[in-house]
């Protein structure tokens, strides 16, 4: 059994006692006494034999469960009336509203037992974050409750019709927040199932959790309020820090970006492409620094076109590579397969005939690179060009996870018909492909 | 002013940190070492108290953040990686500083916890650059036994050191990331102290213990003290960062004394009949009364945009803000004090201290005459500043004021090198820590605990017999060194050098030399423990003779940045071989044959004296007369 993340023999007697988080017990075995607040167990540990007490100093140790153990209840937890703060809001200012997939933009810490609780109201945002109610008239409210890791492209059709009902009510921008670890694949994915945006759609999110004070959430949230709320750009980006420090935040075009750092503040770049604008949220200044493909205006009407299909597939490359995956994804009835080749974008030649079949069976096949930066070119070796004779679809500079968002949206929202599959995946829809990758757009140590 | 601790109620307790040695740090691999230069990249940060469940925060934590401040963090390459920059979670807690501090809680008696936890402790004042300190307690319930009695130890925490300050200007607080992560262990007392000399003696004997392990880290720095002081009546002072072990019966001393001011005045408040709520909360803006001043501050003030002077009126406070808490502090330094933290002004005036500051009496007059109040009976207190900054602090003194009716304020206050103490903060409520996630708890094995045995401490009576019994020390002098800080690098000394240095050489140089030397007026406390084991190490080797010692040692105390050897041939004080000796002597025997020949049962004493001047400190004094008795036998045969 299990009882408040304790389990076994532990977890018995606790819930014998009748005892919850926050209540205060006496353990006593051979005279030695210890006296706390019951915390509750996280789960990963939960088959050791400790109860976790908080004493009276604040600290939390483990007490060891042997089952000789006298536990008195000498306390419960008293009821705490929480009373929602009072803000007031200026209704002249832009009209944002702050669609949440999961993830705790702002938290509040419950310093008696220790959890971390999400708080997503407006006058809780506000409250922690004053200065929103200077730049936006905020409206917030929760889509979705999943871990980034476990977003499906089914959840980009409720992410993309969510934001459409609020540009078609007319605010002034979308926030989105979102986990960090598949926001890139969110934001290309939203780039692709609204197009004719009128105004922009800034995903956000946080590195370090918003229950620390040097949380980076409110200095994120603030850039991507700003973005929604008075970029000149209305095109589906990631807001996040632009360098370790809380000076600017930078806006990545969803379909360019990529997170390449497991935990910095900055761990969103933009490969093969400059990131749109530089953002000041102190200063309140927006620098666009890149061409703008579609630009704000109320006027336009946004078109929705948002299903995604889920049976399409990443390969990568690598020495000794097996190709009977690939068959296996054909044999599985998958519809499309994007592959991450080597340098210039190969796969193993004894690979090509499984991939010529998958093509014959209506399969497309996409060729992107792990190198990640620069351009497929699949007539400079010979076994490109054995691959292209294949019929494998070169991906240009597209980022591998870019090119999966958006054969997932054709095949999903356009066309299964190979030709014009490739067609347009060869065509440069929202931004996904820059033509021209100038010397610049390569990382370099300093010297 | 002589004190009547028993009388006052006094209660001490003490919270002794000391960094430990360890290989790398607390949560990361980088090493636990300070550096002087090196690569380091900066960045800029804020901080942003997190919000309780029930919308509180602390007030401490709201403080910090209501000064708007942003850190720039320096982070040297060598000595910090990001961990430290808060861009990697840490690491699993550091096993050799959990054996280290299990070690030190073994010999301090206490409870070992069980299963360990790793929490979050909110400081939100940059020098922690995730906006929390990590600590976890590892024992309770100990005890110390200091000249008989017993002082309970009420917890052993393992932390991980701040960040270290480099500077502040208007908008931002510069700090070095290399010390943030060392390892600490905080050793807590419970409030068994009842005199400030006891203070002394426990933060010293506890001091000594963790030196003892071999693992504690050395120098300035590296033992920080934090004081809890109360008297009956009074409340509970927790006063931040004591430098010095001699300080503390001062500080504490200081403390007392303040407590008890506060109270007085309190009394005397009653006495006047006045109540807090008559402490009106009106601020004015009297810059009209000082339009012609001579006051440079207030000049300044005057001349710049939305500054200004502003005014409270104290009513029937005349006098109070006057009285001496602290040897050169007032009531109104207290009040200062408030005024600088809270509205981040440079200071106030107040009417028990005017005229003065180039405010004149006329000027005095019209201010009473202006906010009509009285002069004979009430005191005003003045901000010259921005109108917002002098609002706060103005508002802050209002607050402080009402509170010496109730007496002693609970507040966190700064230690100064005087002694003396000023106010930093409110003290931090509760509700300040919450477990660190990132960090798996602990179980404390019976295999951790037999890896500890290694560091535990000997208690002091095994070591006094060994010191007798072993290192053939006197009495006397193994007891000087068992009551000096130091006596850990004794033993690693006499441990190094067995055979080549008489542990009486080491055991006096670590004791009596040092004392000598300070009362010869050397800035001993410049001293580090590097100098005393090279200047060892230099007659280990036979560079030097014992007589050259002191001499290096003041040289070093001036010159701390130079080595012994260094300071060893700047003053001629490697030692000379037999020949040259021999030569140095021929030489004074030929310069004042004349004078032996006059009294040759006198030469001994005449050529000795001059070779002795010649040769001090440079070699043995026994070889010396040795030598020149045969010379001069020699001499005098002919
Ligand atoms: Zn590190």
């Amino acid at each position: 059994m299990e009882y408040l993340g304790y389990r076994g023999l532990v977890a018995e007697r606790l819930s014998r006692l009748g005892v919850g988080v926050g209540d205060r017990l006496r353990i006593i075995r051979d005279g030695r006494v210890f006296e706390g607040v019951l915390m509750p167990r996280e789960a990963l540990y939960g088959d050791k034999p400790y109860i976790v007490i908080k004493l009276d100093n604040g600290y939390n140790i483990g007490v060891r469960y042997t089952g000789r153990e006298e536990i008195v209840v000498v306390g419960r937890r008293g009821e705490k009336r929480v009373k929602p703060p009072e803000i007031a809001q200026n209704p002249k200012l832009p009209h944002v509203t702050l669609l949440s997939t999961g993830g705790t933009i702002v938290s509040k810490i419950d310093y008696e037992t220790g959890a971390v609780k999400p708080a997503l109201s407006v006058p809780e945002l506000i409250e922690w974050i004053p200065e929103i109610a200077d730049i936006v008239y905020l409206d917030a409210r929760e889509i979705i409750s999943v871990f980034s890791e476990d977003i499906t492209p089914k959840h980009w059709e409720l992410i993309s019709r969510e934001i459409y009902r609020e540009m078609k009510n007319g605010v002034n921008g979308v926030v989105v927040a979102h986990g960090t670890d598949m926001m890139a694949y969110s934001a290309a994915a939203i780039a692709f199932a609204i197009r004719n945006k009128p105004v922009p759609i800034v995903f956000v999110g946080s590195q370090r959790s918003s229950d620390r004070p040097s949380t980076d959430s409110a200095f994120n949230l603030k850039a991507a309020l700003l973005t929604a709320a008075q970029a000149p750009f209305a095109e589906s980006v990631i807001v996040m820090h632009g360098e370790t420090g809380d000076t600017y935040a930078l806006a990545h075009r969803g379909v360019k970006a990529r997170k390449m750092h497991t935990s910095r503040r900055d761990a969103f770049q933009s490969i093969n492409d400059k990131p749109l604008a530089i953002i000041y949220p102190d200063r309140r200044e927006i620098n666009v620094i890149n061409k703008i493909i579609e630009h704000r205006s109320k006027d336009k009407e946004p078109i929705l076109e948002n299903r995604f299909d889920d049976r399409v597939a990443i390969v990568k490359a690598y020495p000794g590579f097996q190709p009977e995956i690939i068959d296996l994804l054909v044999d599985k009835g998958f519809h499309g397969i994007v592959l991450e080749g080597s340098g210039l974008g190969h796969v193993t030649n004894r690979a090509i005939d499984s991939i010529k079949r998958a093509v014959e069976e209506g399969v497309p096949v996409v060729m992107t690179s792990q190198c990640l930066f620069g351009r497929t070119d699949l007539y400079v070796y010979s076994t490109g060009r054995r691959l292209l004779a294949a019929g494998v679809i070169p991906g240009s500079d597209m980022l591998p996870e870019t090119a999966y968002v958006k054969l997932s949206w054709i095949l999903g929202s356009k066309t299964r018909d190979l030709r014009e599959v490739a067609k347009l995946m060869t065509t440069n829809i929202v931004g996904e492909i820059n033509p021209r990758i100038t010397v610049s757009l390569y990382p370099r140590w300093p010297l | 002013m002589k004190l009547d601790y028993e009388e006052l109620g006094l209660k001490v307790g003490l919270e002794i940190h000391v960094q430990l040695d360890t290989r790398h740090k607390l949560f990361c691999n980088c090493p636990t070492t300070l550096v002087k230069e090196d690569e380091e990249d900066v960045f800029i940060r804020e901080l942003r108290p997190a919000r309780s469940e029930l919308g509180e925060v602390d007030p401490a934590a709201i403080l910090e953040w209501r000064k708007r401040k942003k850190y720039e963090y320096y982070a040297p390459r060598s000595a910090s990686c990001l961990v430290e920059a808060d861009e990697e979670p840490p690491h699993e807690l550091n096993r050799e500083a959990l054996t280290i501090a299990l070690a030190i809680a073994k010999a301090l008696n206490m409870d070992i916890v069980e299963e360990i936890h790793v929490m979050r402790k909110i400081v939100i004042d940059g020098s922690n650059t995730t906006g929390f300190q990590r600590t976890a307690i590892i024992a309770l319930n100990g005890y110390l036994t200091v000249g008989g009695k017993r002082i309970g130890i009420q917890t052993l925490c393992l932390e991980e050191d701040a960040a270290r300050k480099l500077g502040e200007d208007r908008d931002k607080i510069k700090y070095r990331l290399d010390r943030l992560g060392i390892p600490l262990v905080e050793i807590a007392t419970a409030p068994d102290i009842h005199t400030p000399e006891e203070a002394g003696k426990v933060a010293f004997r506890i001091g000594q213990l963790v030196r003892l392990t071999g693992r504690a880290k050395r120098g300035l720095g590296t033992i920080r003290q934090d004081l809890n002081v109360s008297i009956r009546g009074g409340a509970k002072t927790e006063i931040k960062g004591v430098q010095h072990l001699y300080l503390i019966p001062l500080v504490v001393e200081y403390e007392v004394m303040r407590q008890k001011k506060l109270l007085e005045i309190r009394d005397e408040l009653l006495r006047r009949g006045l109540k807090p709520e008559d402490v009106s909360g009106e601020i004015y803006d009297v810059s009209e009364v000082f339009k012609g001043t001579k006051s440079k501050i207030i000049r300044r003030a005057l001349s710049r945009r939305d500054h200004g002077v502003y005014a409270i009126v104290l009513k029937g406070f005349k006098g109070i803000l006057g009285v001496e808490v602290q040897p050169g502090r007032r009531f109104g330094s207290e009040l200062a004090d408030y005024a600088r933290v809270w509205g981040g002004v440079g200071g106030l005036f107040h009417t028990d201290e005017l005229p003065g500051y180039g405010i004149s009496g006329e000027e005095v007059g019209k201010l009473y005459e202006y906010l009509g109040a009285d002069p004979g009976r009430d005191a005003i207190v003045l901000v010259a500043d921005h109108r917002d900054k002098a609002y706060e602090a103005l508002k802050a003194v209002i607050g402080r004021v009402r509170e010496a009716f109730k007496g002693v304020p609970e507040e966190t206050r700064a230690s100064q090198i005087d002694g003396t103490t000023r106010y930093m903060r409110p003290r931090p409520g509760s509700a300040r820590m919450y477990p660190e996630t990132d960090i798996p708890p602990v179980e404390v094995t019976g295999e951790l605990l037999r890896e500890a045995e290694k560091y535990v401490p000997e208690p002091p009576d095994v070591l006094m017999n060994r010191f007798i019994e072993e290192y053939g020390l006197s009495r006397s002098l193994a007891e000087a060194v068992l009551n000096d800080i130091r006596v850990d690098l004794f033993e690693r000394l006499v441990e190094t050098y067995r055979g080549r240095v008489q542990p009486s050489i080491i055991a006096s140089t670590i004791t009596n030399t040092l004392k000598m030397i300070r009362g010869e007026g050397a800035p001993i406390e410049n001293i580090r423990d590097e100098h005393i084991e090279e200047t060892i190490k230099l007659l280990a080797e036979g560079l030097i003779a014992k007589e050259a010692i002191p001499e290096i040692l003041k040289y070093l105390a001036e010159n701390p940045d130079s080595g012994a050897r260094e300071a060893a041939e700047k003053l001629g004080l490697t030692t000379i071989s037999l020949e040259e000796l021999d030569r140095i002597i021929e030489e004074v025997i030929r310069e004042n044959m004349d004078a032996i020949k006059r009294k040759p049962n006198k030469a001994f004493k005449i050529v000795m004296g001059r070779v002795m001047g010649k040769v001090r400190g440079r070699i043995d004094g026994r070889t010396v007369a040795e030598r020149v008795k045969d010379k001069i036998n020699n001499l005098l045969k002919t």
